[in-house]
């Protein structure tokens, strides 16, 4: 192997050379023993590459804070520093970040294999209560009161449901 | 010491019924989930991580495949344990680096691991001895299934389940087996076959990166990406990768038996000699020895019955391991003195090698 190759974290000499194959994209990496150890290159239980690349490319260069998730206060700074996001609704707030990264990082952009049951339950409760809450505020702007009482009681029976799962 | 009744349960990894095929040593699947809500462990302050850690041990701890299981926090446990773990592959060096709030849960016959507040909230972990792909998807899916009961996993349709990195989002499995691929080292095949792996989507991990003589020959190879691929998919495909590695490892031994049977049996029978009588061993030197052993095992060189030994063996002669057993914290040299010591012990109850026989596998 190469000696005279530096490292690209830190530009001391590089021992440890990394090939990923990717979707037919080469990504090459060379490491000081040092970084490689830091990365956890050589901790074989937890290793990416891709998340590797995904933090050198992102470059941290330090600039305006880009958007916010006003759930857990993580910024678009700290995402690009940290290759992780915040919580989970971090996903919706940074989607036009993370949307062009995914095609690059996977096989596919859409998630196809194992849905948890609960999860889409509460989804689609959830959902349905957003809708409604729409269609109530409407009629009552157009007083339709008897369309609304019957919104609010849809509400109701949602809500309960609603909690049943969350809590349950 | 808490980790104690790790020692009493011989552990699924050395358990011989299971290899069916001696190239894989151990299959491993694991999922990261995450619950609505909360931030996720690396982003969240301590406190929330304390009251993460206190909800899901419990949950987790009350699963049927957990009783009699062992439920251990980080801020518990001394160096030395959590070594243990680490060499026991029941937990991440992360977690062993995890600050307060952290823990993981470990089953009675230590096959089944989930860690509580790593990268992510929970991470569940199935292992099972050989190549077990699909017992070990069905174990894990199992469990998983039985955690989303309990657990609000934050999970969205499109995106599926939500990881701290989005490396892991989709499926958030990571299916690997660790592979014995000493002739394919042997005959310097291994930089190709990491190339045509890493071609096909999959990752190789050696030791030292790639193409390196990953010590005691063993790899682990597996998926590199989680969306877009349902996890059946996705255990296929290894599976597929995995067999290919597995004919050519054998397609290697054949080879090296047929230009020279007698150079590749004198590399057996030194490292035998070192393991019998050598008195200061590294443990990346007993990784290589006992990987030719292992190896003159499948070419029956040894009796089969020794497989699982020399399977517990590449477990017990890392260095924690070492410091159990010998009661006691010591400096890397006199590790070596211990392992030397431990290994002569071990071996001396293998016999004579047998090289007229020449059957593989």
């Amino acid at each position: 192997m190469a000696n005279s190759l530096k490292c690209d974290l830190c530009g001391k000499p590089a021992t440890v050379h990394l090939t990923q194959i990717v979707n037919n994209k080469i990504h090459k990496v060379d490491l000081c023993e040092e970084c490689a150890q830091a990365k956890g290159v050589t901790d074989p239980s937890g290793f990416s590459l891709a998340d590797l690349l995904l933090k050198t490319s992102l470059n941290p260069e330090p600039q305006a804070e880009g958007i916010r998730c006003e759930q857990c206060g993580a910024t678009q700074a700290d995402f690009k520093k940290q290759g992780r996001f915040g919580c989970p609704a971090c996903y919706e707030v940074f989607k036009p970040v993370i949307e062009p990264l995914l095609g690059n990082m996977h096989k596919g952009t859409i998630h196809v294999g194992k849905v948890p049951r609960r999860a889409l339950e509460r989804k689609s409760l959830y959902d349905r209560l957003t809708n409604l809450q729409g269609e109530l505020d409407e009629a009552i702007k157009a007083e339709r009161y008897e369309d609304a009482a019957r919104f609010r009681d849809e509400i109701h029976q949602v809500k309960q449901a609603f909690g049943e799962k969350t809590l349950s | 010491m808490k980790i104690a009744p790790l020692f009493e349960v011989p552990t699924e990894l050395a358990d011989p019924s299971g290899s069916k095929c001696a190239i894989v040593l151990t299959t491993r699947i694991r999922l990261a989930r995450n619950l609505t809500g909360s931030p996720f462990p690396g982003w969240a302050k301590e406190a929330q991580r304390s009251a993460m850690l206190a909800e899901s041990l419990a949950v987790v701890a009350e699963l049927p495949q957990m009783k009699k299981g062992l439920s251990l926090t980080v801020d518990e446990l001394s160096d030395l344990e959590k070594q243990i773990l680490v060499e026991r592959h029941l937990i991440s060096r992360e977690l062993s680096n995890a600050k307060r709030g952290a823990g993981v849960v470990i089953s009675r016959d230590q096959s089944a691991a989930v860690m509580i507040n790593e990268e992510d909230h929970l991470r569940i972990q199935v292992m099972r001895a050989g190549f077990q792909l699909k017992k070990a998807w069905n174990a894990i899916n199992t469990i998983d299934s039985e955690l989303e009961e309990k657990l609000n996993y934050a999970f969205s349709p499109t995106l599926g389940y939500l990881t701290a990195c989005p490396t892991n989002l989709g499926t958030g499995m990571r299916a690997s087996a660790m592979m014995h691929l000493p002739a394919l080292v042997i005959s310097s095949q291994m930089e190709k076959v990491v190339r045509a792996v890493n071609q096909l989507g999959m990752a190789v991990r050696g030791l030292f990166g790639e193409g390196s003589d990953a010590s005691g020959s063993i790899f682990q190879i597996s998926n590199q990406t989680t969306l877009g691929e349902s996890e059946e998919d996705i255990i296929k495909r290894l599976s597929s990768v995995l067999n290919t590695i597995i004919e050519h490892e054998l397609n290697a031994r054949a080879k090296l038996l047929e230009a020279d049977s007698s150079k590749l049996f004198d590399k057996i029978g030194r490292a035998f000699g070192i393991l019998q009588n050598g008195r200061l061993l590294t443990s990346a030197e007993a990784m290589n020895l006992l990987s030719l052993v292992r190896l003159g095992v499948d070419l029956n060189v040894f009796p089969e019955v020794r497989r699982p030994v020399i399977d517990r063996l590449f477990i017990e002669a890392q260095p924690g391991h070492i410091q159990y057993a010998a009661h006691g914290a010591f400096e890397s040299a006199r590790r070596d003195q211990l392992r030397a010591q431990f290994l002569r012990t071990e071996i001396a109850s293998f016999g004579p090698p047998d090289f007229n026989v020449t059957g593989k596998n």
